[in-house]
């Protein structure tokens, strides 16, 4: 029989519900049946920690005296510049965002060693930020320039908002090229020197929900340390992908957009990334509860790492070139075991997901909801399914 | 004490049996870190070299009469643990698997013994963890 949400709740609120790790129903799995599984188990929680480029933040800055318009003119927070499209005193900082005297890949590779993401690492670690903007003045903001410093805490708003985070899988990236690369992938090295995946696989939130039959619009999450919120479907958002006989995208598939409250996260959680000739971006931290309605969900929360499959993407020419083009599927069993098989070469594995950081999340969310202070939310709507006909298209170019 | 050296050996000396004479002239202890031959045909090693201090003088003064290029690794470099977030992308790219990852705690631990402090992982860590100490 199964079970609602409104039930699950009332022994959250009893402190009587049965929370596991997506991680402890794989094992739980391996020995007892899935119908007696959902009877039992309440919750799964999952946990992802990865960089995540498209994140970002709204912020207020409260009015100067006299009042300063940001809008049109131009605004840094540490030499980082942020958009300067909205009213008065808004701004959206993204995780990329690189000063403007930053040599970027002039020497390559560049290190891109301070951006938006260390901007939000140190506003959330409470560290002092330099505010600095440049306006053009107007008869009701005739402030032409502003430079104060200020902490997170003199903000009104500080609203972590990330349009495209929690891929529900990901490239494995490798090169076939003689020569190193610099990706956001990391380090390659030449010839299938190395190869570099990024997702907590088994832990990873949209792949024990594969079909996103719990997740939703309006779904309560850990997000950076805090609580947050699902707001939309992603960016890139591709739902009719190809997938394993038991649901699993073996390729990019869904993504979510997220919301949160900035003031509310962590720093251990909400981290600053300088990816070598890359760019700058943001680690996200972030953990989602499903809701064991029925038997069904325990059989897709409970799949294996040796379960869920990956493509291996050569990222000297395939990815740059946008070929679609992979060199087969391996497995994050094989990935974690730190050597793959491809073309018939061993390569050493590494990661840009900590597994060990999307485990503490998935406990720490488990704690939340075993002490009755995360309940779970109904979602508001569903987001389109794979049938649905949505999907991702490339760029329209030329005339 | 220990010290470790990049030596660089012309095409002429590589096959010379220079290491023997470390050993046999000035009593050292030595351990090779790595080992590889140039396109060029140069030897470059990378060794730690063991004995008293006079001793590794002396060594490295008759090297260098002999043409060997001799560079002292005099930069370490550290892990700082609190930036760790034990992603492993630095794991791969070591050369002397300094690196690695324990697999109950799922932590990254650094054999700083091992590390020839070639630098990459400075550059592959995304949350500068990796650092030259001077």
């Amino acid at each position: 029989m199964g079970k609602t949400i409104a039930e699950i709740n009332e022994k959250i609120r009893q402190g009587k519900a049965v929370v596991v790790t997506a991680e402890e129903i794989v094992e739980l799995a391996r020995k007892q049946p899935a119908k007696k599984l959902a009877a039992e188990i309440d919750v799964v929680t999952t946990g992802t920690f990865g960089p995540m480029c498209s994140s970002g933040v709204f912020l207020n800055f409260g009015h100067s005296k006299p009042r300063v318009k940001i809008g049109g003119g131009k605004i840094y927070l540490n030499g980082v510049p942020a958009y300067a499209g909205l009213a008065a005193v808004d701004t959206y900082l993204g995780a990329t965002a690189t000063p403007d005297n930053d040599p970027r890949n002039a020497e390559h590779p560049g290190a891109f060693r301070y951006g938006g993401g260390h901007v939000i690492e140190d506003l959330v670690a409470d560290r002092e930020v330099v505010l600095e903007i440049e306006a053009y003045g107007t008869d009701c903001y005739p402030n032409k320039k502003v430079s104060t410093r200020l902490k997170l805490k003199d903000l009104n708003e500080a609203i972590l908002f990330d349009p495209r985070n929690c891929y529900q899988n990901y490239n494995v990236a490798v090169n076939l090229s003689k020569k190193t690369i610099y990706t956001y992938m990391g380090i390659l090295k030449p010839e299938l020197g190395n190869a570099n995946y990024c997702s907590a696989g088994q832990l990873s939130p949209l792949l024990k929900d594969p079909y996103l039959s719990t997740i939703g619009f309006g779904t309560r999450i850990f997000l950076g340390g805090g609580t947050g919120y699902v707001a939309w479907w992603g960016t890139q958002y591709n739902p009719g992908i190809k997938r394993t006989k038991n649901g699993v995208p073996s390729t990019g598939g869904a993504t979510l957009a997220l919301i949160g409250d900035l003031k509310q996260m962590k720093p251990e959680y909400l981290r600053g990334a300088s990816l070598t000739g890359y760019g700058s971006s943001l680690i996200v931290g972030i953990g989602i509860p499903i809701p064991v309605l029925n038997e069904e969900i325990v059989q897709w929360a409970s799949i294996p790492d040796e379960e869920i499959f990956a493509p291996v993407v050569d990222y000297s020419n395939d990815y740059p070139n946008c070929t679609g083009k992979s060199l087969g599927e391996v497995n994050y069993g094989q990935l974690k075991s730190g050597e793959i098989r491809v073309l018939n070469k061993r390569i050493p594995t590494g990661s840009f997901s900590s597994y060990r950081k999307a485990r503490e999340i998935a406990n720490t969310l488990k704690k939340w909801i075993q002490n009755g202070s995360f309940p779970l939310t109904e979602r508001i709507f569903e987001f389109p399914s794979p049938d649905s006909g949505y999907s991702f298209k490339a760029m329209k170019e030329g005339s | 004490m220990e010290k470790k050296f990049v030596m660089h050996f012309p095409s002429k000396l590589v096959d010379k049996p220079i290491m023997s004479s470390l050993v046999k002239k000035f009593g050292l202890d030595f351990n090779i870190l790595k080992a590889y031959v140039t396109p060029e045909e140069e030897g470059t090693l990378v060794l730690a070299l063991q004995g008293d201090e006079e001793n590794l003088e002396a060594a490295i003064k008759h090297l260098k009469e002999l043409g060997v290029r001799v560079q002292s690794i005099g930069r370490d470099i550290k892990m700082v643990r609190e930036l760790c977030t034990d992603c492993t992308a630095c794991i791969p790219l070591c050369p002397v698997d300094a690196l690695y990852r324990d697999k109950d705690s799922l932590t990254v631990k650094f054999d700083a013994e091992k590390c020839i402090t070639c630098g990459i992982c400075i550059k592959a860590c995304p949350t500068k963890a990796m650092v030259f100490t001077i």
